[in-house]
């Protein structure tokens, strides 16, 4: 833009003249420098990056379904029922857990709600033998330190996750209860979420997100449960 | 900041200790707050963010440094902020290759690298002026003032809001942590302190050597 | 204090009203109210209220001697800050929290700024809202009042050592075997079970909460004699108040059984302290009669807002804050015209 202003003003009788080659020369020559550069690092961290991913999901995973060993990946499709990952159904991603001799152990399921400062992604445990969820892992979330990250570290807000109920009604397509947080130290029935006191909008964002978690996951999973058993 | 020589710049010790303390891009020339304030909840997040910052800055600078005669001033600003987000995109995923936990935890702050004056202004102000090794020199000093201040914050922000320092406990269990000092006003409390810290000492040093001066010229 | 100009034919009496008598003043105004306070919550009120003046004043002394500015503890208006921080705060608060409140509060919000009729904000409140910020669980935890023998033992939070986790109380509160205890102020009760405790305990002090806001009652009495001496701008606290209520009573008659009725607004939580002594500090709101009016719907209005809508049950004290923030706004928009100027003249200037 200065240059153009300068060039256009004829009154001036020495205008530096706008060095127009070099501008392009030097601009092209650090764009590709730039992109090599660029494209060379993103080859070389791709792989280990995908790694760490992987890694990062399986200890999720694991975290919550502790007797599991492997790990395999499912989507839900549009139908309602669970197709195994690359098969190319897309949707989301429901991880099955299986034991050393091949046993399903449970599965791994994720669900979000939004919480006190933002959404909260949460993966739960969804034991077919009891009809629950068992285990649950904040795998991100804004909430304040010391009161929201409570939701992953409070033993007594945890013991929520042991055994909580995800029974299906009898059409199969919903749950029979609906999981909800509950004011705390009022839970009275197995579907509740007893709250935490001080952290009230990130207890009742969990049960939430534990709701929608199971309500979208658990009818596809009661539906091909056979088929998933031989998956291992 | 002080006023650079239009000539080069002989390589002293000055050359890298100005970055520290003279010329302290935090606590001095209050540049860079954003990830400041926002990356020094933990020791480790601060030491991380001070780590990427001067390596983006080291680089870009010598990039800059090696190409200044080739480079019209008219789109020098354009090829500065060319170089320094192909390092930002490296050290972005360097990061994601060395820790995803990490990524997550300084978030868009490692992006937000390109923003950051403390290195646009040293390629302007410094390296496209100056030799390589002296820019090598004065970058790294810089990055290792922008890396101490980040520590600084960060050590102070995480003992206070957790009992903790890079994760271990420093106190016993029942150890009340200032919730606040996690938060974001707690980097305004923390960044207030220091400043306040490090200002009192620079007027007691300059105190006393308008002191010195005085006494010496009574003397004679 | 915004009082009309009085023109008279001599001889001049001038009242004599300098700033260590009006603060001596509101701090004979606030003395029944600390007397109820720990005649209701006992031993540690007393302590909690003589610990939050004695660090203000030292914190005052401290910064007034670094800053060579000689003795300024001695206009008393620390001695104001130390005891509305305490009449704040729960009754069973940590001693070494309120400490670092009343620190928080005389440096931060009074000391850097200049000390007294520089500083921009309340400095209790901002005391208390640090302390809310860094210690979130210990401030919203209660005791009950009248408790038995709360004159012969402490609460036990009240002695926790310094930097460590306040002593839960429950057990303790269990043992005094209180009928009806839920650990829960009014306000609480009222927003999340929706139930309104009745108005008349509430507005005599009857129940739980912080160590002075517990008595609307007593309070208005003291505000009042407080204007009635012509020590604060009764403007404020009323506007204040009004604001609240009329806030309130459009939500009261649209569901009643959701929303607290004017009336209950006015009497829970530290409203009517904030209004008479807080939203009142003569440096932190609007010097013009207009402006006064202003602050204080605002406060009131800001006040039912939080408390209704936000994730707080009592927004007073970050109403105040931000009121005393917008304060110089509304004093600069709210600027008599000086007479004879027109509007034009102004504009040109």
């Amino acid at each position: 833009m200065t240059a153009d202003t300068q060039q256009q003003t004829p009154t001036e009788t020495r205008v530096p003249s706008t060095p127009a080659w070099a501008m392009l020369r030097t601009l092209g020559g650090i764009a590709l420098i730039s992109g090599l550069l660029v494209a060379l690092v993103y080859q070389f961290t791709l792989p280990i990056i995908a790694e760490n991913q992987r890694v990062l999901t399986e200890k999720a995973v694991f975290h919550v379904l502790p007797e599991a060993s492997v790990k395999h990946d499912f989507v839900i499709t549009d139908k309602g029922g669970l197709a195994p990952v690359g098969s190319g159904a897309e949707g989301e991603v429901v991880y099955g857990g299986y034991d050393a001799q091949g046993h399903l152990v449970g599965l791994a399921i994720t669900g979000v709600a939004v919480g006190y400062a933002g959404p909260i992604r949460v993966l739960f445990a969804y034991d077919p033998d009891c009809r629950c969820l068992t285990g649950s892992k904040v795998l991100s979330s804004n909430e304040t330190p010391g009161f929201g990250d409570k939701l992953d570290f409070d033993p007594v807000f945890l013991k929520n996750f042991e055994e909580l109920d995800a029974r299906l009604d009898a059409e199969g397509k919903a749950l029979a209860n609906p999981i909800v947080t509950v004011k705390h130290g009022t839970k009275s029935r197995p579907w509740e979420i007893d709250g935490i006191s001080g952290a009230t909008i990130s207890s009742k964002a969990m049960g939430r997100a534990a709701n929608a978690a199971a309500q979208h996951a658990v009818p596809a999973i009661e539906r091909d449960l056979a088929w998933l058993k031989q998956q291992h | 900041m002080a006023e650079l020589p239009d000539t080069r710049e002989k390589l002293t010790p000055d050359t890298f200790l100005r970055g520290l303390w003279e010329e302290n891009p935090v606590f001095v020339m209050l540049l860079g707050m954003c990830p400041v304030l926002a990356v020094t909840s933990t020791t480790m997040n601060a030491l991380a963010m001070g780590l990427a910052t001067t390596f983006v800055l080291v680089c870009s600078s010598m990039l800059v440094s090696l190409l200044r005669n080739w480079i019209p001033k008219q789109v020098r600003i354009a090829s500065y902020i060319v170089i320094i987000a192909t390092f930002v995109t490296i050290v972005d995923y360097g990061i994601q290759a060395i820790s995803l936990e990490l990524y997550a935890a300084l978030g868009a702050f490692i992006q937000l690298i390109v923003a950051n004056c403390v290195i646009l202004g040293r390629a302007e102000a410094y390296a496209s002026k100056q030799r390589l090794t002296t820019t090598f020199v004065n970058s790294l000093g810089m990055g290792a003032g922008f890396t101490l201040a980040l520590l600084a914050l960060g050590t102070v922000r995480e003992i206070l809001g957790n009992g903790t320092i890079l994760g271990i406990s420093l106190f016993p269990a029942d150890f009340q942590p200032w919730i606040v000092m996690i938060l974001p006003p707690g980097g305004f409390f923390v960044l207030g302190a220091w400043l306040l810290l490090f200002n009192w000492l620079r007027l007691r040093k300059e105190r006393k050597q308008t002191e010195q001066i005085g006494v010496t010229a009574h003397a004679r | 204090m915004a009082k009309g100009i009085e023109i008279r034919t001599s001889p001049h009496l001038k009242r004599v009203m300098s700033v260590d008598k009006i603060m001596r003043t509101v701090v004979l105004a606030l003395l029944p109210i600390c007397a109820f306070s720990v005649y209701q919550f006992g031993l540690s009120a007393l302590l909690l209220l003589t610990t939050t003046t004695a660090v203000a004043v030292l914190t005052e002394w401290f910064f007034a001697r670094a800053s060579g500015k000689g003795n300024t503890v001695s206009d008393w208006s620390v001695v104001i800050t130390g005891l509305l921080l305490g009449l704040t705060l729960p009754p069973g608060f940590p001693l070494w929290m309120a400490a670092v409140a009343a620190f928080v509060g005389v440096a931060l919000g009074k000391a850097l700024f200049g000390g007294l009729g520089y500083n921009v904000m309340n400095p209790a409140l901002v005391g208390r809202a640090f302390v809310q910020a860094a210690f979130p669980v210990a401030i919203t935890t209660w005791t009950p009042a009248f408790a038995p023998g709360r004159f012969a033992e402490l609460i036990p939070s009240t002695l926790t050592l310094p930097f460590m986790q306040p002593i839960p109380v429950a057990d303790w509160v269990a043992g005094l075997q209180m009928d009806g205890w839920t650990g829960a102020t009014p306000l609480a009760i009222q927003k999340f079970q929706h139930i309104e405790l009745p108005a008349s305990d509430v507005f005599t002090g009857m129940i739980a909460g912080s160590a002075g806001e517990t008595s609307a009652l007593l309070i208005l009495i003291c505000g009042l004699w407080l204007a009635w001496q012509r020590m604060l701008d009764i403007r404020i606290p009323l506007s204040v108040l009004a604001g609240a209520a009329l806030m309130a009573l459009p939500f009261w008659l649209l569901d009643p059984g959701h929303y607290p009725s004017p009336w209950f607004v006015l009497s829970s939580g530290g409203l009517m302290l904030a209004a008479w002594f807080m939203a009142s500090d003569m440096v932190a709101s609007p010097v013009t009669a207009r402006g006064a009016i202003i602050y204080g719907l605002f406060i009131g209005m800001l006040t039912v807002v939080i408390r209704l809508f936000g994730g707080l049950v009592e927004g007073v004290m970050y109403a105040i804050l931000i009121g005393n923030a917008v304060g110089p706004l509304i004093s600069s928009w709210t600027q008599p015209r000086v007479y004879g100027a027109t509007k034009k003249a102004k504009e040109s200037e």
